[in-house]
């Protein structure tokens, strides 16, 4: 037999991917923006007690109610105006960022750990054990998700830390679905059987081989999930479950200032529209994740 | 004493009472450093029986052998920790798709040297640098350009052929005494083909290894192989050495393979082709599987089922074997013909 030649051309190095992912992510000019306010939001609240010309729960007996500064009566000292008992809004709704982002934060990984463990279970193990967690999980998304948390949070008690468990409770069912889903579509893949094949034990083939390769919409509907424990906070907080006075947490703000919609209506439609802002950010950027990340939608 | 001994090897899906037969008493030994082809049309059973060696077959599937070892070791009892230390050491797989057999998340130098840190020497398994030196070694011994900057690399940046070096380079990091190849070539494009063939058998000349290259292609298999086995329906049908098997096969389904190839219908419109189609789940016939397509098909083939029979390194399963003619012997008459249905 002849003999052949051996591959001769270079190929040129690859591209990273990191840098793969980010020209894929630039692409949306919202995502952008999104990925923009998200930074500057953390940033915020990072530097909260520098940023903010007041402590949040200090009380200007003498300046309750003002308006902002461009409204009649207002002052530069307090920008945004105060609040019925005299606290500056701004300072509120800046150290409220603190507040939010943990919420965020914690809520959605307590949800997406429990979640991805337990998807990954009834995925890879299937049969009874499936079953048994996915009905769970259908009982749980049977119920609105605000009656749930509120269930939630009237068997542990009002408070902030019992609200972020009620929410990430009510996270759970969603990153379940979406990991049982992605595992069982990436476990009757070829390098799943060939990795079995190198010897490799259940373990490992769960959270070493499979999972990474399931991560791409979890980490869109994290991101989502974001916004929408900040939301679901937010709620609670107006109903009085969530977080309690004093803490800046911009459900509570809303909640305490509802009387005063027509009198100072800067004390309701700020903290509104802090909610609105971040939920926003967090949208667009879970939507630029999934632009990039989804392989069905790659261009 | 052979590398893998296999006799009577079953494997069925479905349920007990109406079972799909997906491999029927299959049995082969394989000896130390020899190239076997493994050859059958798609549903012959072929990548069953490789997956069945392996220990892969689960639920819904069934197996069954009287025997099967692996070098001593019995592979029907083996506890899933025995198992998983055998395998991926001394017994390695490699698939028909290469981008897809690689996991897409990681590097190949990450995947070459996972199986290293497990299985591979002492000094491999402590330190990250000698297993990143030996990744580079085995990347140029299956011939990748470039081999340190083609560590970095995903599966999904490399191209058919490559990733296909790069799974035998996987497979053969730990030296494993048997090498399984799945259709290795199926997937890529001729020249290609060639190069990886080429690559595979010097590699088990070198290491001394024994492979077992399953395909349904008869020109990678006389390229390649030193013996073969012919499958037909989940059943093992002969056995002969490259190339007396193709020069005179004893099975018609052999010859039927060989006559329906293009080289050997030059001379005609259409090529010659097995009337009828293979036996599926339900209706697998009662004696000899190709009777309903057996142009010398008699009374006896769809009474008695034959057994593999012939000298040894020749035998196969048909009541009257060809000769070095092509015409049925051992008492053949062409009067008792019935047609083929």
């Amino acid at each position: 037999m002849p003999d052949v030649a051996p591959i001769a051309t270079l190929e040129p190095a690859p591209v990273g991917p990191l840098k793969e992912f980010w020209r894929a992510y630039a692409q949306s000019r919202g995502a952008l923006i999104g990925l923009g306010l998200c930074i500057a939001l953390v940033l915020i609240a990072i530097f909260a007690n520098v940023i903010a010309p007041h402590p949040p729960n200090e009380q200007y007996r003498d300046f309750t109610l003002t308006p902002p500064v461009w409204g009649a009566g207002g002052t530069a000292r307090f920008i945004l105006g105060t609040d019925p008992v005299g606290r500056d809004i701004l300072s509120r709704l800046i150290h409220g960022t603190r507040l939010s982002l943990a919420i965020g934060v914690i809520s959605v990984t307590i949800s997406l750990t429990f979640g991805v463990i337990l998807g990954l279970i009834a995925g890879y193990f299937r049969g009874l054990t499936e079953t048994v967690i996915m009905r769970v999980m259908d009982v749980m998304l049977a119920l609105p998700s605000l009656l749930l948390a509120i269930a939630v949070v009237a068997i542990l008690g009002p408070g902030l830390a019992n609200a972020m468990y009620a929410i990430a409770i009510v996270l759970l069912p969603h990153y379940v679905r979406l990991t049982r889903a992605a595992v069982i579509a990436e476990a009757g893949r070829d390098y799943v059987t060939s990795s079995r094949i190198a010897g490799a034990g259940t373990t490992r083939l769960m959270f070493s081989t499979i999972l990474p390769n399931c991560l791409a919409p979890l980490i869109v509907q994290a991101t989502l999930g974001f916004s929408n424990a900040i939301l679901d906070a937010a709620a609670l907080g107006f109903l009085g479950l969530g977080a309690q006075p004093p803490t800046p947490e911009w459900g509570s703000m809303l909640a305490s200032a509802l009387e005063f919609i027509q009198r100072a209506p800067w004390v309701v439609t700020f903290p509104g529209l802090a909610i609105l802002i971040t939920v926003l950010a967090f949208n667009l950027m879970g939507d630029g994740l999934r632009d990039a990340l989804d392989p069905k939608l790659k261009r | 004493m052979p590398l893998v001994e296999v006799e009577d090897l079953c494997v069925e899906f479905g349920p007990t009472s109406a079972p799909a037969i997906a491999v029927d008493h299959v049995s082969f030994a394989l000896d130390e450093g020899e190239i076997v082809g493994l050859v059958g049309e798609s549903g012959s059973g072929k990548s069953v029986t490789a997956l069945a060696l392996l220990g892969l077959i689960e639920f819904p599937g069934r197996v069954d052998a009287k025997r099967m070892t692996f070098a001593g070791h019995d592979l029907l009892h083996l506890s899933g920790a025995e198992r998983r230390r055998l395998i991926g050491k001394d017994l390695a797989m490699i698939f028909q798709d290469p981008i897809a057999s690689l996991d897409p998340c990681y590097t190949v130098g990450y995947q070459i040297t996972e199986a290293l840190a497990e299985h591979g020497s002492e000094a491999e398994r402590r330190d990250g640098g000698a297993r990143r030196l030996r990744a580079i070694e085995l990347l140029e011994q299956v011939e990748i350009p470039d081999a340190a900057a083609r560590l970095r690399a995903f599966p999904h940046q490399l191209s058919g052929g490559m990733a296909q070096r790069v799974m035998i380079a996987t497979a053969i990091a730990c030296n494993p005494r048997l090498l399984i190849a799945d259709e290795p070539t199926t997937a890529l494009d001729v020249t290609i083909q060639a190069q990886v063939l080429t690559l595979l058998e010097r590699l088990a000349h070198e290491r001394n290894m024994t492979l077992l290259l399953i395909t349904h292609d008869l020109a990678v298999v006389a390229e390649t192989a030193q013996r073969v086995l012919v499958m037909y329906a989940g059943q093992h049908v002969e056995t002969g050495p490259v190339p007396d098997i193709f020069d005179a096969p004893r099975h018609p389904y052999t010859q039927a393979l060989l006559a329906a190839l293009p080289e050997h219908n030059l001379d005609r419109e259409r090529l010659r082709a097995i009337p009828g189609h293979v036996p599926g789940a339900y209706d697998r016939p009662p004696a000899c599987l190709l009777a309903p397509r057996c142009p010398y098909a008699v009374a006896r083939c769809s009474a008695e089922a034959p057994a593999m029979h012939g000298p040894p390194g020749r035998a196969s399963r048909c009541h009257f074997p060809l000769d070095d003619a092509g015409r049925p012997t051992h008492g053949w008459s062409a009067a008792e013909r019935v047609a083929a249905t």
